[in-house]
């Protein structure tokens, strides 16, 4: 009698559960085409040609199936976004690497090798991040005028660097905060100072912080079109957002070319998320304390 | 090799929380002296100021007579193991234990031979290419007191290192260390909340009460003569029987009368403690569980006084036999004893009746079960007497 019914119970508790998770994943696939409907369209569209690429016909798939748009966004004479790729890796892989590392800098010292104020210090770093392009815009333009800071790229590499401080070092610094104190003072013990410590200790175990950091700067500073479109004034110099923003036509709008471009923009950022998100290592620092 | 000597050393948090205050200590050249208390007592604090991990508040550290208040840990020589061991995870153990010698630019013939050396004095030949995930918690243990004896530094600093191992290892390693302290006779400060630790392991003991010292000696006298009651509770498990006794005098002698008992106390007692000035004045009176014993079947013994009791409950250990039984004395309830022994007995009384409830070690084959009316034996020559009001022990 009571097996039977406990099996009813969990049979029924079972049920339950399975029915919670159909309506959960139908929620869930409901969400995921809300966001993939455009993208279905821009794929669709961009493997279109000229001719059938039309905001009218955007939900058909296309009945020549073609790769010119592709041929023409990658290195077409017109639209070409090639060398403008290329210039926004020449910024993204400097300004991502160097605010990544002053960031896990900064979150080590603010957080394990602390100083007085350094709480107040943190918090005006913090402020960094609500303060927002628009508002730095002409201040900026005056600095790099003043000091005579090369023009073009560097000038943004620099700019995206001193505004990534704020979230890389809110990052690390919350990182940083995970590792047992005891660690640090074991460091100490053994008579390492302040960078020995940094470099022996803290930053063998920092690849998941640097990973994160890493992959949330590569997406803002490759996405950003409002730095790159008032800093850099030599066309040739610009970054992919502001050729994608150009491959608008004054007269017509190839809208199979434009889908492509806006899709081979957007290719990077992607392929870092595959790369770099296996490297999201658990568990490193299992084995440092009692176990 | 180093002595140590902390002089009215105290500690002050920012909250105004005073964690150790004017600790006097002096810690002899190669001696190991185990700091004990409950959680919560400073003695990790105390350490941590020895090492430098914490600013000193007041007061005066020297090591090997020089004053270093102000000298930076790592200019002060000494090596530290960790509760937790603190291995730094990216690194095998041979990097764990090379880290200080690599630091300090020594040669790499020099490192490896070493390294090698402290491997085979903790038998961690076969695991220097590990890392501290591989290891046990014994082995990571070893790692961590070889990183600290590969510096051989002046001072060893010991911080609850065995508090994470299991029971039998925690026996085994403490020989391990005591061994090795001896060997290497390296000044040691180890900090315990066990007092079999620090029983077992110290050639001093000190006790810290709320950041205050309260005794320190050896192991034994401060078992055989705690000074106060905080003291009597703490060391010694189970913890010393405390009651309130009257002192009168009988028969030319003086009495305790616990309850409805009455102990006498032999002459020597008396004149040793001054227990003459206590008579007709109630005290607390302290027996160990394992001064207790059950009647010889031939009598009582020479030095001991007869005790009825019906045996609440008996815990068998194998090696003795644990019978708690309640006496009709009233309690010795102070927070002192409350924060020694963490109110263990005090919640057996409630729940048997009104008393005071007392533990005594049996022999295993006692043959005593629970619900049994017995008479026991107090060896009077050992009793302990403290002063209600001023919870020392009396004539000390």
């Amino acid at each position: 009698m009571t097996t039977v019914a406990l099996d009813h119970g969990v049979k029924l508790r079972r049920r339950r559960r399975t029915r919670a998770q159909v309506v959960k994943y139908l929620a869930l696939a409901f969400v995921a085409l809300v966001v993939l409907l455009p993208v279905y369209v821009l794929l669709v569209a961009s493997f279109k040609s000229g001719t059938e690429a039309d905001p009218s016909r955007a939900w058909a798939l296309p009945e020549v199936w073609s790769l010119d748009a592709w041929r023409e966004a990658w290195n077409g004479e017109q639209y070409g976004l090639f060398p403008y790729l290329k210039n926004s890796l020449k910024l993204v892989i400097p300004a991502t690497l160097l605010s990544t590392m002053l960031g896990s800098l900064n979150g080590f010292v603010l957080s394990r090798w602390r100083f007085p104020g350094a709480d107040l210090v943190f918090l005006f770093l913090l402020f960094g991040m609500f303060i927002p392009y628009q508002a730095v815009m002409i201040p900026l333009t005056q600095i790099f005028l003043e000091v005579d800071f090369p023009e073009g790229l560097p000038r943004l590499v620099f700019a995206h660097i001193v505004y990534g401080i704020p979230i890389t070092t809110l990052i690390f610094r919350s990182y940083y905060a995970t590792i047992p104190e005891d660690l640090i003072e074991a460091a100490r013990m053994d008579r390492a100072g302040m960078l020995r410590t940094y470099w022996s200790v803290v930053l063998p175990v920092s690849a998941p912080a640097f990973v994160v950091t890493a992959i949330w700067q590569f997406t803002s500073i490759w996405n950003d079109f409002l730095f790159a479109v008032f800093i850099v004034d030599d066309p040739a110099q610009w970054p992919v957002t502001v050729a994608l923003n150009n491959t608008t036509g004054s007269f017509v709008t190839p809208y199979n070319v434009q889908m492509a471009a806006a899709l081979l923009a957007s290719l990077p950022t992607l392929i870092v998320y595959i790369l770099l998100g296996r490297y999201f290592m658990r568990g490193l620092m299992a084995g440092a304390l009692k176990g | 090799m180093a002595d140590i000597r902390l002089d009215r050393l105290a500690k002050r948090f920012p909250n105004g929380f005073v964690a150790v205050k004017d600790l006097s200590l002096e810690i002899a050249e190669a001696e190991l002296l185990v700091l004990v208390g409950p959680s919560g007592c400073g003695k990790t604090t105390a350490l941590r100021m020895i090492a430098g991990l914490e600013d000193i508040s007041s007061g005066d550290l020297y090591i090997g007579g020089r004053r270093v208040n102000d000298v930076l840990e790592r200019d002060r020589d000494i090596a530290m193991v960790f509760q937790n061991y603190a291995l730094y995870p990216h690194m095998t153990v041979a990097q764990n234990i090379a880290f200080s010698l690599k630091l300090s630019k020594r040669p790499k013939h020099e490192i490896r031979e070493r390294v090698q050396e402290t491997a085979r004095l903790l038998g961690l030949d076969e695991l220097l290419d590990r890392r501290p995930k591989q290891l046990s918690g014994g082995q990571k243990q070893r790692v961590a007191m070889g990183r600290a004896i590969i510096r051989q530094p002046q001072v060893f600093l010991m911080d609850e290192p065995l508090s994470n191992l299991d029971a039998q290892l925690r026996v085994h390693m403490r020989g391990e260390i005591e061994a090795l302290q001896k060997r290497l006779g390296v000044t040691t400060v180890y900090v315990t909340h066990d007092q079999v630790e620090a029983m077992t392991m110290g050639d001093r003991v000190a006790v810290l009460r709320s950041g205050e010292l309260q005794q320190v000696d050896t192991p034994s006298n401060v078992y055989d003569r705690p000074t106060n009651l905080f003291v009597a509770g703490f060391i010694g498990s189970p913890p010393m029987n405390l009651a309130r006794a009257t002192i009168e005098a009988e028969n030319g002698g003086l009495v305790v009368r616990l309850g409805s008992s009455t102990i006498p106390v032999p002459a020597e007692l008396v004149r040793d403690r001054g227990l003459d000035a206590w008579i007709g004045r109630e005290s607390i009176v302290g027996i160990r569980p394992e001064d207790i014993e059950g009647l010889p079947e031939d009598g009582r013994p020479k030095d001991g006084a007869p005790l009825e009791a019906t045996i609440d409950r008996v815990e068998a250990l194998g090696s003795d036999l644990l019978a708690f039984f309640t006496i009709d004395a009233p309690p010795a309830t102070s927070a002192a004893i409350a924060e020694a022994t963490g109110g263990g007995l005090e919640e057996v009384a409630l729940i048997t009746r009104e008393g005071t409830p007392f533990c005594a070690t049996f022999e295993p084959r006692a043959g005593i079960r629970m619900g049994d009316r017995v008479e026991v034996t107090v060896d009077v020559r050992r009793l302990h007497f403290f002063d209600p009001e001023t919870e020392q022990a009396i004539g000390t």
